[in-house]
């Protein structure tokens, strides 16, 4: 892989993770912090962005950069995880659950509606 | 709308910074343990138990043990540990299971994930929290 590529990446890794920050920062501050709704939103509408890139006719380097450099530094597995962990630390046993089951029921939906229109577009 | 919390550009490029080398080592990792089309994804389950357990470390770390630091988190947590692990490209791989017919291996995937993942979550926190504190 040559070195545009690599600097390709870092550059758009730090686009995706500032967006990741701001839009948490922006629905936190409207929504409140009871519920991961900034993680949430953020994954799903990384899920079906991912799931479009991966079905349309992009493909190599741009795809590395476009889908997995940028939508997957914009996507967190980590955060979405300590959330939960920390909501059932907190006893809020069915947020936790909530959050968990429906990131993975909706996030799979997302990448399969995405993958569709990809495949059409 | 339009109502944003007050931006502070250091802490936007600690962030920036941090999910440069994030994806970096993501990407880097997913091409050289490169797993067949159709099997177990290890390079994202690997990925995403090891950002797990120390994103739980910082966090755990920074805000119940070390002076509070203003650009560390969002350095390594927000930043590093945020863009190095990632939720999309475990949907996807997913998907791209089913698509194949392995039902079976693409539940048996996302659901390990998220069992590795709270267990690396919880054994990171339960360390920094057991770790005395010297004065």
């Amino acid at each position: 892989m040559s070195d545009w590529v690599w600097l390709a990446v870092a550059a758009v890794g730090g686009v995706g993770a500032i967006g990741r920050f701001l839009l948490d920062s922006l629905i936190a501050a409207h929504a409140g912090r009871d519920f991961p709704y900034g993680t949430f939103t953020i994954n799903i509408t990384g899920a079906l962005i991912l799931g479009a890139l991966t079905g349309s006719l992009l493909a190599g380097n741009l795809l590395l950069i476009a889908g997995t450099a940028t939508i997957g530094s914009y996507t967190t597995f980590s955060t979405w995880m300590l959330e939960s962990h920390r909501l059932a630390e907190d006893r809020e046993y069915v947020r936790s659950l909530l959050n968990i089951a429906l990131s993975l029921l909706a996030g799979f939906g997302a990448a399969f509606v995405g993958h569709t229109i990809g495949a059409h577009t | 709308m339009g109502k944003l919390p007050r931006v502070d550009r250091r802490e936007l490029a600690a962030i920036a910074a941090g999910g440069a080398v994030g994806a970096v080592v993501r990407v880097w990792i997913g091409r050289h343990l490169a797993s067949a089309d159709g099997s177990w994804p290890w390079p994202t389950f690997l990925i995403n138990i090891t950002g797990s357990f120390a994103l739980a470390y910082f966090a755990t770390r920074l805000q119940e043990r070390l002076p509070q630091s203003t650009y560390r988190r969002p350095l390594l947590g927000t930043g590093f540990c945020g863009a190095y692990t990632t939720f999309s490209t475990m949907q996807v791989e997913a998907l791209k299971l089913a698509e194949v017919d392995r039902y079976g291996l693409a539940l048996g995937y996302v659901l390990a994930s998220v069992a590795a993942g709270l267990a690396a979550i919880w054994l990171a926190t339960t360390i920094v929290r057991r770790t005395r504190v010297i004065a």
